[in-house]
């Protein structure tokens, strides 16, 4: 199972713009390579990456084969009002990686 | 002047310094942490994007595997019931300074052990678990989370004593020309370092940042895989995983780094 | 260490000795491809230059990692907005790498790491609330052939 990897301010002011940096462990296999036996490995990639604050869909992103294994997505948010931030990670097989941070705004 | 007796093969492969290669300054500051003498670490030879991403903890993907090892520390695992933890106590104290001595000679084993072999020994005599699998996930997380607690400290592994005949043949290895291009880690690592082997800007070869997250591999591996690999490349056949030979050569290849420091993990080309 | 002689020596033997790398025959996209999926992704509008910057290596020291990141210059205000940013590669097997999608908050900035499979263009595509495109291009060169197993 994966493991995502989340860094942002646990605090911020009222309209601070801030960082979330992000990080997975998975090997975005492309579906264009080959086995040791000549057999195509199939596709596995993750193809979706959704960011929802308290609630509302804030930034999302469409993944291609292109995007590197353990993928790194870096964007930015306005710290409105306190509470969290979730962030999926949408799978081929229909897995979702889901991981919450907290942050409170003053 | 060094003499260069090169095959024809290996000349042809070689070329001079391209007008774009990674900045390097010796008297950079910067630059401190990852030179010791004329040794260099293969951070010097990166491309500053490369660099940039192994100086941030949080966007260097090896902090994946050390996070992954850091949950393994404490996990029981294995007939006896223990973790790690119960024997060692606090990775952060008790590892430290461990990852720089490896390979090193094990009297218990009495034989030269590699630090992944060291931690199987652990594993499956201490633990009653069973032994990590070469290049798994787990296998290469405990490593870099162990070595992980030496970043910073000098390379120091031993040459003499019970480890000396073991030296001695890994520098025989490191010396003996093979595979088709006919040519030893030695000359590329010691005589052509700076130049292109095709469009390969050639290091030092030091293993101070083992295991490590390499861009071309997309992943993290340790140093037995990084020799394997660099064998293949020259076309010729590599040792076997944890063989007498691949492992004396990773302890010849960690001694020419004693003194640089530890940067596990790393990130590489 | 000194390095100045075996250089000089090395220089004269290996002049002209280039070696030809063999590229696999892979379907690549083109300039065409890539326009036809632009088109697509901004519903039409047909992209002029300015408003977007990309940050890329000069050169990709292995095509399989290589770090970017697109800003846009323009503000995340509930009037106006990035609305979207297209990442291409117009070399790879197929041209899309990823598509990034804003609402009005923090900064139209974004970053990450992708696949090339040779030295190529790169297209960064962004779209702006009001339905116009804006876009830049640059060329990266991306190393293939190295040794480093």
């Amino acid at each position: 199972m994966p493991t995502p990897r989340v860094k942002m301010p646990s605090s911020a002011a009222k309209g601070e713009v801030f960082e979330v940096k992000t990080t997975i462990d998975h090997d975005m296999e492309s579906g264009q390579r080959k086995d040791k036996d000549g057999k195509p490995i199939p596709r596995k990639i993750i193809n979706k990456f959704t960011v929802a604050y308290n609630g509302k869909q804030v930034f999302w992103s469409d993944w291609a084969p292109a995007v590197s294994a353990n993928p790194y997505c870096s964007f930015f948010l306005t710290a409105t009002e306190s509470g969290t931030v979730e962030l999926k990670w949408h799978d081929d097989d229909g897995q979702v990686y889901a991981v919450s941070q907290a942050i409170t705004v003053a | 002047m060094r003499k260069i007796m090169m095959a024809a093969g290996l000349a042809a492969l070689v070329a001079g310094p391209a007008q774009a290669d990674p900045p390097f300054d010796p008297k950079d500051p910067k630059m401190a942490p990852y030179v010791a003498g004329d040794k260099r670490s293969g951070y010097t030879f990166a491309e500053p994007e490369t660099r940039a991403m192994q100086d941030d903890d949080f966007t260097n993907p090896g902090f994946l595997w050390v996070e992954d090892g850091k949950k393994m520390w404490t996990k029981v695992e294995g007939k006896a019931g223990k973790a790690c933890k119960d024997c060692h106590g606090d990775a952060e104290k008790s590892m430290k300074g461990v990852g720089t001595v490896y390979p090193r000679f094990d009297p218990h084993a009495n034989m030269l052990l590699t630090l992944e072999q060291k931690i199987n020994q652990c594993r499956t005599e201490r633990m009653g678990a069973e032994p990590l699998k070469f290049d798994s996930k787990p296998y290469n997380a405990i490593a870099t989370y162990v070595k992980h607690q030496s970043r910073g400290m000098p390379i120091a592994v031993q040459t003499d004593g019970p480890a000396a005949p073991y030296f001695d043949m890994g520098r025989r290895l490191y010396y003996e020309r093979r595979g088709m291009s006919d040519i030893a880690c030695k000359h590329c690592h010691e005589d052509l370092w700076g130049m292109h082997m095709r469009s390969e800007l050639l290091s030092q070869g030091m293993p101070n940042g083992f295991p490590q997250y390499r861009l071309k591999w997309q992943t993290l591996g340790s140093a037995q895989k990084r020799i394997r690999g660099c064998f293949e490349e020259v076309r010729a056949e590599p040792y076997a995983v944890d063989s007498l030979e691949n492992t004396v050569i990773e302890l010849y290849a960690t001694w020419r780094a004693n003194g640089l420091r530890v940067e596990s993990p790393a990130v590489r080309k | 260490m000194s390095s100045v002689n075996r250089r000089d020596v090395l220089a004269g033997i290996a002049a002209g000795a280039a070696i030809i790398t063999v590229t696999p025959k892979l379907a690549l996209a083109d300039k065409a491809e890539a326009d036809s999926l632009i088109s697509k992704l901004t519903g039409g509008a047909k992209p002029q230059d300015g408003k977007v910057k990309i940050k890329l290596p000069q050169i990709a020291e292995n095509g399989n990692t290589v770090p970017f990141t697109v800003t846009v210059d323009h503000p995340m205000t509930e009037a106006s907005y990035v609305k979207a940013i297209h990442v291409l590669a117009e070399g790879n097997p197929s041209p899309g790498v990823a598509s990034f999608y804003f609402t009005p908050t923090g900064k139209a900035e974004v970053s990450m790491r992708m696949r090339l499979g040779k030295t190529q263009d790169v297209r960064a595509v962004a779209v702006l609330s009001d339905g116009s495109a804006w876009q830049v291009a640059q060329e990266i060169k991306v190393t293939i052939g190295g040794c480093g197993g």
